[in-house]
């Protein structure tokens, strides 16, 4: 019998990729899918069906991963009648119809199947990271609209073209779209089938024992006095004991553990769409406002008093929340020496808030990492700088603004740039006019001698303000946008000193500076500060975040847990001893499963502790050092099978 | 007061730079004990892996390595050439048990015997790498320390930062698996030399002053995101030498089964390194249990992200390559529950993976503009 067994197993093909080395299972594969779902390339008709029936059994449905039959759905299409789905078309206008229909729905079912096999999951997912890339080497719009508009300018070649492409908005783009839409269509047309899967396997009972335990990856026997109920009865005890689900039927108790791991892979992929709903849903309802308040001023949460607006398609002005507050003061801390001196330490805004159109008022501080939470909104310091406050008088010494200016920084020093823009203004013959100033503002100027305008700290140490001054239209009115930090010198002429050249002057606080002929003067008061905030209004937030965790929590699940099958056969020898069998059967990747069957065995000897068996003559197990283990296990497990 | 302390913190970082060029020195020392271990141990039986797949029946060499990393952990025996081994568990009369191999293109051929090929004076140079290489990792470790005392912050603010600190970890995990008496010391000369390379790059182009954080740095997500960051790209990159070495010994092994001879130089080189199989296993092994921690990573600097620039995600080109190589492992982990991507596929996979990491690390920083430009270079 044992002979049959072998020799039948060692003329099938060995072709399986399982166990290709001895081939003895290759019948085991026959037409089936391995524990990991890799089809077995069929062997010849085994010796004893039913054995392989059972061992397909117990090796079936380790998870529930799809099995791939993309060649069995090919197959089919191609025998179903001229590689169609439809097969024979009965003569007449129903005939077509009908065939029609079953050629359509053949179709369908065959592009859904495509769609949800771990192949095409595996493509969608490599293209995805595939598309992602030139999103990260072409500046996109959505994260910085003026890098866009300078590689425009400087590509004027491809820049087109990569416009039509949609690579400025890789992101939203249609193609990118396709894939993750794609992709998440097939990870729900998975994960609905393999949920009923592992739910059917939950409820199922753990497959019994293949009648040829000695084939399972890992495998041990050994013979005992203890009768053979009262070894199953061992291992039920033993088994369950270790949060086994534990099933005994005829000679043998099956038992299977780590459910986990398939429930962490479903958590996981859930977890994944909903992180893509929330993710969505943040994109379509968002709104981002950026608002630059000078110390002292306010801003109350409206469209109209934001300073730049962004939103996704489905907002609507109602869902701002209704708040304001003011910017009290603001202090940047910077190191003071070492190799880093000058470089900042902190930043904070010191503000106060108020909820509702005139709630009361609160105090806060809003920094760096910690953004004020009003409502559904998020308030974030983003930036800050100088603002000098000057007054400018006109021709007829009447006060014709007055006011802090913001000036924006250009380099980490805070050497920033800006305007004064003066509209209501008349000239020394009480002309009506306009004024503007041009030039720069630094909080530390390096002295006299170094002769640049840049700053030397980004602290107020020495500031000084540099102007040139302009009279003309300075373009308010033609209706148009305009730069508010720019002056556009277009239809402006500019003043002149003295000496004929262009009027520049270098003023430090508290003096003035004149224009020439009478036609007014501007007085460097005194410096504020500002801050640029970004007011956000963001949702799915939580969702997001739930998402994400329940995403690793299912990964870890998914990737640490071991999935495995223990059988405990016990059957009374021909010589009236109980010969004990076990095997265990995990994934591939499983390390500890030979262990682990290990332990058990060894616990298992405490109750039926292991004697001289007559079978092989070797005490305490059933492989003797000389000859191969496998067939002596075999021959141990012959012994147990008659 | 805070002259002394500025006095003080720069005493610190220049301890911190001499500890590294002690390390370094160190390392370089590891390195040719470990040359001459591989050396050594080419003297020894050429072939062995060969034989062992002739040899029917006859019990091939019981595996050195295998013995080095017995005490309490099981030993696993090699019996024969073919499918089978044997469980054995030292001391008590514990049941035998046979484990019979059910992956792979083909049945495991037995494990190498490590780089000293069973050559008493390869083994104990390779012994004398090893602990080399736990002085070095102290010095490095100790640089690290005083770097980060030299601040007064977690040491990973910059490109140097990181460069120590990753190889740091790739270091200490790698004696961490020497210590749990895993067989990995073949992994030590491509890991110590890596590891020069890195350190050689960090001192020269990478290096920067020990400066504060700007202040977008300077949060609690900086130590989880980032030492996070680095604990998985060490860890990756030990994942990555398995892989790549898998790819030579399998197409090694192919040609063993099918009955070509390799070269002498790939035999002598590749017989001493474990099975394709246990390769693969290990590579996975490592990738599968750093990719929750990635995952976790991507999510901390998200969740960092939300607080200091007002969105958790916004396709920033550090945050863009993070995704890529998520889902790339993530492909990889597909692919090898995926017919016919097993194996080799899979192992490519796994490649770019590690590449993309890099590129994110080294590309992004250098060559891409975006938020997280705190590169230092
Ligand atoms: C959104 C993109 C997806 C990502 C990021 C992703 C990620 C992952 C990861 C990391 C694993 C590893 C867990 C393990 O090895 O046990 C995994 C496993 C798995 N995934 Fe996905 N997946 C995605 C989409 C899909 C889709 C569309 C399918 C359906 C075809 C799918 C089916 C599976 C299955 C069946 C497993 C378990 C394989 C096994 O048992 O080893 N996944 N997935």
């Amino acid at each position: 019998m044992s002979d049959d067994v072998t020799k039948g197993r060692g003329d099938s093909s060995v072709a399986v990729e399982e166990t290709a080395a001895d081939g003895d299972a290759a019948a085991a594969d026959r037409e089936v899918r391995t524990a990991d779902g890799e089809p077995g390339s069929g062997g010849d008709l085994g010796p004893e069906p039913e054995t392989d029936a059972g061992e397909d059994a117990a090796r079936s449905q380790l998870s529930t991963a799809p099995v791939d039959d993309d060649d069995a759905a090919a197959d089919r299409a191609r025998t179903a009648g001229g590689g169609s789905f439809g097969g024979a078309r009965a003569p007449g206008p129903v005939g077509g119809a009908l065939w029609l229909a079953r050629e359509l729905t053949g179709w369908a079912r065959w592009f859904w199947r495509q769609l949800t096999s771990m192949r095409v999951a595996l493509i969608l997912l490599f293209l995805l990271s595939l598309a992602a890339v030139p999103g990260s080497l072409i500046p996109q719009t959505p994260v910085d609209a003026v890098k866009v508009d300078v590689f425009k300018r400087q590509h004027d070649t491809v820049a087109p073209l990569y416009e039509k492409l949609q690579l400025f908005d890789v992101y939203t783009s249609v193609w990118f779209s396709a894939i993750y839409i794609l992709l998440f269509v097939s990870l729900a047309g998975c994960i609905v089938p393999r949920s009923w899967q592992f739910v059917g396997q939950l409820r199922a009972r753990p497959p019994r024992a293949p009648r040829r335990l000695d084939r399972m990856p890992a495998y041990t026997t050994w013979h005992t006095d203890a009768a053979p109920d009262h070894v199953r009865d061992a291992a039920r005890t033993l088994l369950g004991g270790k949060r086994f689900r534990v099933h005994a039927e005829g000679d043998a108790v099956a038992a299977e553990k780590g459910y986990l791991r398939e429930a962490g892979n479903l958590l996981f992929h859930i977890a994944l769409i909903v992180l893509l709903l929330a993710f969505a849903a943040g994109q379509l309802w968002k709104s981002e406002g950026g608002k630059l308040i000078i110390q002292g001023d306010g801003f109350s949460n409206t469209l109209t008093q934001y300073d730049d607006f962004k939103s996704g398609s489905l907002f609507s002005s109602d869902d701002l929340d209704s708040f304001g507050f003011r910017l009290e003061d603001f202090t940047a801390t910077y190191a003071k020496d070492g190799p880093d001196a000058t470089t900042p330490r902190d930043y904070r805004a010191d503000i106060t808030y108020w909820e509702g159109a005139d709630g009361e008022e609160k105090k806060s501080a809003i920094e760096m990492n910690h953004p004020l939470e009003v409502g559904g909104s998020k308030v974030y310091l983003l930036a800050h700088g100088f603002a000098p406050v000057v007054t400018v008088k006109d021709g007829k010494g009447d006060v014709a603004y007055r006011g802090p200016v913001a000036f924006l920084p250009q380099d980490t020093n805070l050497t920033s740039s800006g305007v004064v823009k003066v509209t209501d203004y008349r000239d020394a013959k009480g002309r009506r006019d306009q004024l503007g100033f041009q030039g720069f503002f630094v909080p530390t100027f390096g002295g006299a001698n170094s002769g640049t305008m840049f700053s030397q700290s980004p602290e107020l140490n020495f500031p000084v303000l540099f102007l040139t001054a302009y009279r003309g239209d300075l373009g308010l009115d033609s209706g148009l946008a305009q730069n508010v930090y720019q002056l556009d010198t277009d239809n402006m002429k500019q003043f002149k000193a003295d000496d004929g050249r262009a009027l520049a002057q270098k003023i430090l606080p508290g003096e003035t500076m004149e224009l020439p002929d009478g036609a007014g003067s501007l007085k460097f008061e005194g410096v504020k500060q500002w801050a640029n905030f970004q007011v956000s209004h963001q949702v799915g937030n939580g969702w997001a975040l739930g998402g994400a965790l329940a995403a690793v929590a299912g990964l870890a699940g998914s990737l640490f847990i071991q999935r495995r099958r223990v059988w405990v056969r016990a059957v009374a020898g021909p010589d009236g001893r109980t010969v004990v069998e076990m095997a265990g059967l995990g994934r591939s990747e499983s390390a500890r499963l030979p262990e682990e069957l290990s332990d058990l065995a060894t616990s298992m000897q405490a109750e039926a502790p292991a004697v001289a068996g007559p079978a092989d003559g070797t005490p305490s197990d059933g492989t003797p050092s000389d000859g191969t283990p496998s067939e002596d296990a075999e021959e141990a497990a012959e012994g147990a099978g008659k | 007061m805070t002259i002394l302390a500025a006095a003080q913190n720069e005493n610190l970082a220049e301890i911190s730079n001499y500890l590294i060029y002690s390390a370094m020195a160190v390392y370089v020392l590891a390195f040719s004990a470990h040359i001459a271990e591989w050396v050594f141990g080419s003297r020894s039986k050429v072939a062995r892996t060969a034989a062992a797949l002739t040899a029917t029946g006859a019990d091939s060499d019981p595996d050195p390595a295998a013995d080095t990393a017995a005490a309490p952990a099981p030993a696993v025996t090699v019996r024969k050439g073919g499918t089978t081994s044997v469980l054995e568990r030292p001391g008590a009369a514990r049941p035998k048990v046979v484990v019979r191999s059910a992956a792979g293109r083909r049945g495991d051929l037995p494990d190498g015997p490590g780089a000293a090929g069973g050559d008493e004076q390869g083994d104990l140079y390779g012994r004398v790498a090893v602990s080399l290489t736990v002085l070095a990792f102290l010095l490095h470790a100790g640089s690290v320390l005083t770097r980060s005392l030299s601040v007064g912050r977690a040491p990973w603010g910059n490109m140097y930062e990181f460069s120590t600190a990753f190889s740091m970890v790739a270091v200490g995990a790698y004696l961490a698996f020497l210590l749990a008496r895993k067989d990995i010391r073949w992994i030590g000369l491509p890991l110590i030399t890596t590891v020069l390379l890195d350190l050689g790059l960090a001192v020269t182009v990478l290096y920067t002053e020990s400066t504060q954080l700007v202040p977008a740095l300077d949060s609690y997500w900086l130590w989880i995101h980032v030492s996070l960051a680095i604990v998985c790209g060490a860890l990756f990159y030990l994942g990555f030498v398995a892989t790549a070495l898998y790819l030579f010994r399998d197409r090694y092994e192919t040609k063993l089964l099918a009955g070509e001879t390799p070269s002498r130089a790939a035999t002598s080189v590749l017989e001493r390194l474990p099975s394709a199989s246990s390769l693969d296993k290990f590579a996975y092994r490592v990738n599968a249990a750093v990719f929750p921690f990635w995952t976790f990573t991507i999510v901390a600097g998200a969740i960092w992200a939300g607080d200091a620039w007002g969105r958790y995600w916004g396709w920033d080109p550090k945050e863009v390559w993070s995704f890529i190589t998520w889902v790339a492992y993530a492909c990889y982990l597909h692919a090898r529950a995926t017919a016919g991507w097993k194996g080799r596929k899979a192992a490519y996979l796994a490649l770019v993976a590690f590449a993309c990491f890099l590129f994110n690390y080294y590309g992004v920083n250098i060559f891409v503009t975006g938020k997280h430009s705190y590169a230092g270079v």
